[in-house]
C-alpha cells in the first residue's frame, strides 16, 4: 500500500500482533477462579510506573474512581494515559503528577462544568505532554483493532485535518477503492479499569445502559481491573447470559466497591455530586489547593469508605440514589 | 394586538439551531447548545427525530437536558442504549444526515478549532481536543455548527489547529483528503446570523440576519470576509412556545440558556 502520510504523534500501546497474541496466551488464564481483592491489591499488582492506562465509562459517567485514588494514593508515577473521553479521571491524575503523558482525544475539560484548571496547568506549563492528538471514534478503534488482534482498522476520519497530521495514524492508498483511507494503529493499555453494575467472582460483568467503549476496551487491555456495585452469584450470570458484556477471562481482578464511581454517576444507581465536582473545580485553581484536595481526600484516608464518609457518607449518598432514580421507570434493577 | 416577545441570545441561537433540524432524519449531537437546540426540534417540529449521542444512545425521546453526550439521560426512552463503536459506525456508513457541534474557533471554509489557541508544544490555552468532533465533521453529510460569541477571535483567517473538517482549504479537498463524497459544513448559527456555504467556494454566506443585525455589523465581526447574496432573510424569531418549552421543559435550572 502506498503510503500517502505518516501523523508525527508518537505510537503508544501498541505491539506487533503475534507478540500481543502469544502473551495472551503466556498471561491471560481461561480458569475459572475467584479473582476478588482489595483495591489496593489490585493496584499493586497490576499497575506499574511507566504504563499505559485507560479507564472506562466517560466523562462523569460509570468510572472507576476507586482506583483512580489508589493509583495517587501509592504515587504511581510516568504514566501514559488514553485520553479518551477522559473528564475527571484524567484531570485529578495529571493534577497528581501520576499521569505525565497523554494521548489526547477529549482530555482537560469538564465539558458543560468548565475547563480543568489542575490538568490543563500542567499542560500549559510543560510539565504533562500531548503526545499525540485523535478523536473519540479513532481511540475506539485503536481497542477495536487491539481485540481483534490486528495490526491496525482502516478509517474515514482524521483525514485532512490538524488532529490526523499530530494522530500516530498513517493515511494510505487503499487499494480496493484507490482512495486515501486513514489507518489507525490498535492499541493494548498495559492495564484498563472498568466500573460495572454487577458480576460474578470470575469476573463476568454486567453494565447497565450505554457500554460507551468499554466492550472493545476490555478485552484489548492487558491487564484489566473490574470494579463493580456488587457481586453476584455465577448463576445469576449464566441465567441472562445475552447481559454479558465482560467475559471471565479477560478479567484480573474484581473489586467490590459501592458507590466506585463516586463522584461520578452510576447510570440507574446514582447519580453525580455536583457539589464534590464544583468542590475540585473550585479548589484546583491552584496548586495549593490540588495539594489540599488529596491530602484531605486521599491521603487522609486509608480506604474509599472513609472517602465517601468524607463526602457527605449515607445522607450524601441517599440523596445521589434519589437524584437517580428520577429515571424510572426506565431503569429497574436490583440494589442491596 | 402585537406584544413583545422577550428573548435571550442563546434561546434564539437555540431556536435558529432547532430549524434547521427536520423530522425523520438522524442527527448526531455534541454537548450543550447543539443538544438544546436537538430536544427544543424533538418537542416541536420534529417529534421522530433520530438522535444519536456518541455515548452509544439511539434514538431517545428527550425528557432532561443532559450535561454531557454520555450521561443517563442521554438515552432516556432510547431504541437501544449501545456502543460508540456501534454509532460512529453507522455514522461512517451514512446513516447520520447532520451533525450539530459547537466550536471556539472557525474558518471561512468550516474548519474548527477546539484543540489548542497557540502553538501546540507548548500552547497559550490548552482545549480538550477533538472529543467526537472530527468524527462527526467527517462522517455527517450535513455538518452545523453553534457558536455563540462571533467575534475577529473566533472567526479567523486560519485557525490555529484544524481540529474538525469543514472543506479544508476549498472546492474538492475533503474528497481529496479522502472524506466522504459531498458530505460537509451546512449552516452555522452565531448571535448575529445564521449562515451557509457557497456552492461554488465552500466559502461561509450569509443566509439570515436575526433582528437588528446589519451587514456590517456581521463582517466586523469576523477575520475574513463573508459572503453577502444578493437577497438576505431574517433569522427565525422565537414564539411564545418555543421559550415556554426552553424555559419550564428543557432548561429550568438555566444550565446552558443561563450562561
Amino acid at each position: 500500500m502506498e503510503i500517502l502520510k505518516k501523523g508525527k504523534g508518537k505510537l503508544v500501546g501498541w505491539h506487533n500482533p503475534d507478540e500481543a497474541r502469544r502473551w495472551v496466551q503466556e498471561n491471560k488464564s481461561r480458569e475459572l477462579k475467584d479473582k476478588t481483592m482489595s483495591v489496593k491489591d489490585a493496584v499493586s499488582k497490576f499497575v506499574s510506573d511507566g504504563d499505559f492506562i485507560a479507564s472506562g465509562g466517560f466523562g462523569h459517567t460509570r468510572v472507576s474512581m476507586a482506583i483512580i485514588y489508589e493509583l495517587i494514593r501509592q504515587k504511581r508515577r510516568n504514566l501514559t494515559m488514553a485520553g479518551k473521553t477522559a473528564v475527571h479521571d484524567i484531570d485529578i491524575l495529571v493534577g497528581a503528577s501520576c499521569v505525565n503523558k497523554v494521548e489526547a482525544a477529549y482530555s482537560f475539560g469538564h465539558e458543560l462544568r468548565g475547563l480543568s484548571p489542575a490538568s490543563r496547568r500542567k499542560v500549559e506549563s510543560g510539565q504533562c505532554k500531548v503526545i499525540a492528538e485523535i478523536s473519540n471514534a479513532a481511540y475506539q478503534w485503536r481497542w477495536l483493532a487491539g481485540m481483534m488482534g490486528i495490526p491496525f482498522i482502516p478509517s474515514r476520519n482524521l483525514l485532512g485535518t490538524d488532529t490526523g497530521a499530530y494522530s500516530s495514524s498513517i493515511v494510505v492508498k487503499d487499494p480496493f477503492s484507490g482512495k486515501p483511507i486513514n489507518l489507525i494503529p490498535a492499541a493494548y493499555p498495559d492495564a484498563a479499569f472498568i466500573h460495572v453494575h454487577r458480576c460474578d467472582i470470575y469476573g463476568n460483568s454486567q453494565i447497565d445502559g450505554i457500554i460507551i467503549e468499554d466492550f472493545e476496551l476490555s478485552r484489548c487491555a492487558r491487564r484489566l481491573i473490574i470494579t463493580t456495585e456488587e457481586i453476584v452469584d455465577d448463576e445469576f450470570i449464566r441465567k441472562e447470559p445475552w447481559k454479558t458484556n465482560i467475559p471471565f477471562f479477560v478479567v484480573d481482578a474484581v473489586v467490590k466497591v459501592p458507590y466506585g464511581s463516586h463522584p461520578a454517576e452510576m447510570p440507574g444507581l446514582y447519580w453525580f455530586d455536583e457539589e464534590h465536582i464544583a468542590e475540585w473545580l473550585k479548589i484546583s485553581r491552584t496548586q495549593e489547593g490540588v495539594e489540599e484536595y488529596f491530602r484531605k481526600y486521599i491521603f487522609g484516608v486509608s480506604n474509599f469508605e472513609q472517602y465517601l464518609e468524607l463526602c457527605g457518607g449515607k445522607k450524601k449518598l441517599e440523596y445521589l440514589r434519589k437524584r437517580a432514580a428520577y429515571q424510572e421507570p426506565m431503569i429497574s434493577f436490583s440494589y442491596k | 394586538m402585537v406584544t413583545e416577545i422577550n428573548y435571550s441570545m442563546r434561546e434564539l441561537l437555540v431556536c435558529n439551531g432547532a430549524k434547521v433540524l427536520e423530522d425523520g432524519k438522524a442527527v448526531f449531537v455534541g454537548t450543550g447548545l447543539p443538544m438544546t437546540a436537538t430536544m427544543l426540534a424533538q418537542k416541536t417540529h420534529a417529534p421522530r427525530l433520530l438522535i444519536v449521542f456518541e455515548g452509544g444512545s439511539l434514538g431517545p425521546i428527550m425528557r432532561e437536558l443532559p450535561i454531557s453526550v454520555a450521561d443517563s439521560r442521554t438515552f432516556y426512552r432510547a431504541i437501544a442504549a449501545s456502543s460508540m463503536h456501534d454509532v460512529m459506525s453507522l455514522s461512517q456508513a451514512g446513516y447520520v444526515d447532520y451533525g450539530f457541534l459547537g466550536a471556539a474557533q472557525m474558518d471561512m471554509y468550516g474548519n474548527i478549532n477546539t484543540t489548542v489557541i497557540g502553538n501546540h508544544e507548548l500552547p497559550k490555552v490548552r482545549l480538550p481536543g477533538s472529543g467526537g468532533a472530527n468524527d462527526v465533521g467527517s462522517f455527517s453529510d450535513k455538518l452545523i455548527y453553534i457558536i455563540a460569541n462571533q467575534s475577529k477571535r473566533t472567526f479567523v483567517n486560519k485557525v490555529d489547529f484544524l481540529t474538525t473538517p469543514g472543506y479544508l482549504d476549498g472546492p474538492g479537498a475533503r474528497e481529496r483528503a479522502g472524506l466522504p463524497e459531498g458530505s460537509g459544513p451546512y449552516r452555522v448559527i452565531t448571535q448575529l446570523a445564521v449562515y451557509s456555504f457557497d456552492e461554488a467556494s465552500k466559502r461561509l454566506k450569509i443566509l439570515s440576519l436575526h433582528p437588528g443585525v446589519s451587514l456590517s455589523q456581521v463582517q466586523d465581526s469576523s477575520g475574513f470576509e463573508i459572503i453577502e447574496p444578493n437577497k438576505i432573510e431574517t433569522s427565525y424569531i422565537p414564539t411564545e412556545e418555543d421559550l415556554r418549552i426552553l424555559r419550564q421543559e428543557i432548561d429550568p435550572s438555566g444550565m446552558v440558556l443561563g450562561k
